[in-house]
């Protein structure tokens, strides 16, 4: 059963008096549980679709509907409530708040929950403990190396156990080494975890990881 | 609560910014309160004196004095049941600039009229003795570190001001809350005796009724209309006021540089807030993407610039107290003490918080519409 459902998805940018098309018509299902790589080359829409499937950004035309509920048709407060419970976003410079420690980091999103501060902890520990960064709690960004701040990032997306991931270009600022620790944890966090995910990516390496990939290129989206 | 971090966590962020913009703030504060005391602290001594006590002075001024002989006319007067006089002496301990009140007043019937002054027994019967005693209030006692007993001399700028007087310091009162205590009496007799010519510089009647007062000040002062000493008699309330307003529209004054205070630093703090807001646009737009909505971004980044000001008015406010604290200072004696009433504390604090919420306004306004798509973009 499809999670995701995009219909007749348009994007044109306007720029003064100039219409700038993104992408037209684009229509895609992700299933449940699902771990899909989208690739293309740089200004082929790739982000602009995930900002779209997010509800940051609105589309032209088109719907997009995830688990039922029709994100195009929402309010911004709507969708500000929307992707607190559903939508955990992973950003290529991890994005972190430099002054809030790893912890504070992934607690961030259920501060809009009504958790109490224990609960709080309990969730926050647990996916801290999910990227493997449970000792590193208290330090803040500055004293992390960038895989570990991608973890935190993970953390932060998987720790108000949302409906679906989007990733983009998550391995981009990071060398081999961690850009694999990183692939893998999100291969189990799709495996024993059952995440929907969807990974933004150039890297033929890290699409290999996914078990679909579809090619976003010109507007036109292909499998 | 739970967002109580967060606004602290950026408050602190750029520690020497948040610093000096709460220390504008704190002197912004600071001037105000000091100034709208200034103008409180006017204000109450326009209501200090009693109704039922009546001055009776020259009509053409305070500083021109009254004939001996009116004290009899007037103690007939219906409805005046006591009579005093007092006058100015001007008189200078050592440095001209420490200037403090100095009285001249007919000893038995001053204090009848006065309970505001609290003397024990013993030290009132040295002072009615003696003709060149003195009494004191405790405030230039201690001022001066006098000491019962002592002998000092004082010099008039009206009475012959090439010769010290000298005094001996025979009682110490202590004043009833609103009364001066830092005021100087010697005996009229004294004055009398030492100068070439004095009379009284004004008579203080006491009532018998407070609504008496208008009858028997129109009977006083059209009794002596045609004389050489025209009168006019008012409540010392009245008499009091118009001491204050001697000192012109301070108010005015003070309005306006708290005012023009107010926006100055109305300015600093918005620039404050426009900066740190336009440095964490990208952390914003992080934010929204993890769910908070505009309206909490809005008043989170409202919270940061009130809790700024915030802070910055409690200093302020408590700087003001401590200055008028610390100096206690009494207007030369003729206003009652300075201080910061709880009044202006809650307006300076109101201010303090509504400059805060004004300066942060389009800071959270611009956080709350950011678009979050094309902010990622840009950091990225």
């Amino acid at each position: 059963m499809a999670l995701l459902e995009i219909r007749s998805l348009s994007k044109v940018y306007q720029r003064d008096s100039q219409a700038i098309p993104v992408f037209e018509n684009i229509d895609l299902d992700i299933d449940t549980g699902e771990f899909l790589v989208l690739m293309g080359p740089s200004g082929s829409g790739k982000t602009t679709l995930l900002n779209l499937i997010a509800g940051l950004d609105e589309p032209t035309t088109g719907a997009i509907i995830v688990g039922g509920e029709e994100v195009t048709a929402m309010s911004r407060r709507q969708l500000a409530a929307w992707r607190s419970d559903h939508v955990g976003f992973i950003f290529q410079l991890y994005n972190l708040l430099p002054v809030l420690t790893a912890y504070q980091n992934v607690e961030l999103p259920l501060l809009l929950t009504h958790l109490s501060k224990k609960e709080r902890r309990e969730h926050v520990m647990t996916a801290l403990d999910v990227v493997g960064l449970s000792d590193r709690a208290d330090h803040f960004p500055r004293q992390l190396s960038g895989g570990q701040e991608q973890r935190v990032a993970i953390g932060r997306a998987i720790v108000s156990d949302p409906t679906l991931i989007l990733a983009d270009e998550p391995t981009g600022d990071l060398d081999a080494k961690s850009a694999d620790e990183i692939l893998t944890l999100m291969q189990r966090l799709n495996r024993e975890f059952d995440k929907t995910i969807l990974l933004v990516t150039h890297d033929q390496r890290a699409a290999e990881r996914g078990e679909a990939i579809m090619h976003l290129d010109k507007g036109v989206l292909t499998r | 609560m739970k967002y109580a971090r967060l606004v602290w966590v950026n408050l602190i962020r750029n520690k020497r910014r948040t610093i000096l913009t709460t220390l504008s703030v704190a002197t912004a504060l600071f001037l105000f309160v000091a100034l709208r005391s200034v103008n409180t602290t006017l204000e109450e001594a326009r209501h200090v004196g009693s109704e039922s006590r009546m001055v009776v002075r020259n009509a053409i001024s305070v500083v021109f004095t009254l004939p001996e002989a009116y004290y009899s006319w007037i103690s007939t007067v219906p409805g005046v049941r006591r009579v005093t006089w007092g006058n100015w002496f001007h008189g200078i301990y050592q440095d001209p600039r420490d200037f403090f009140p100095s009285f001249a007043v007919d000893v038995d019937g001053y204090f009848a009229i006065y309970p505001e002054m609290v003397i024990p027994e013993d030290q009132e019967q040295a002072f009615r003795r003696e003709r060149t005693a003195a009494m004191v209030g405790t405030g230039l006692m201690e001022r001066f570190g006098w000491r019962l007993g002592q002998t000092i001399g004082l010099t008039s700028l009206i009475y012959s001001p090439e010769q010290a007087w000298p005094f001996t310091i025979r009682a110490v009162y202590t004043p009833l809350p609103g009364w001066t205590d830092e005021a100087f009496y010697f005996h009229y007799d004294y004055l009398y005796e030492m100068s070439d010519w004095v009379q009284p510089g004004w008579y203080v009647l006491e009532l018998d009724d407070a609504s008496l007062a208008a009858t028997v000040a129109e009977t006083i002062d059209e009794h002596y209309e045609n004389s050489r000493y025209a009168t006019r008699t008012e409540t010392e309330r009245a008499f009091q006021s118009g001491l204050v307003s001697m000192y012109g529209n301070v108010g005015l004054l003070m309005n306006a540089v708290g005012i023009a205070v107010f926006f100055a630093i109305l300015m600093v703090a918005a620039n404050a807030m426009m900066m740190a807001a336009r440095e964490r646009t990208g952390e914003v737009a992080v934010l929204k993407t993890l769910g908070f909505s505009d309206r909490l971004l809005f008043g989170l980044v409202l919270a940061e610039a009130a809790t700024i000001t915030a802070i910055g008015g409690v200093l302020g406010v408590i700087g003001a107290k401590l200055l008028f604290e610390g100096t206690n200072f009494q207007g030369a004696g003729l206003l009652p003490g300075f201080e910061v009433k709880l009044s202006t504390a809650i307006v300076g604090m109101a201010i303090a918080i509504l400059l805060g919420l004004i300066s942060g306004l389009v800071p959270a306004w611009q956080a709350a519409r950011l678009p979050v798509a094309q902010t990622l973009r840009r950091v990225a």
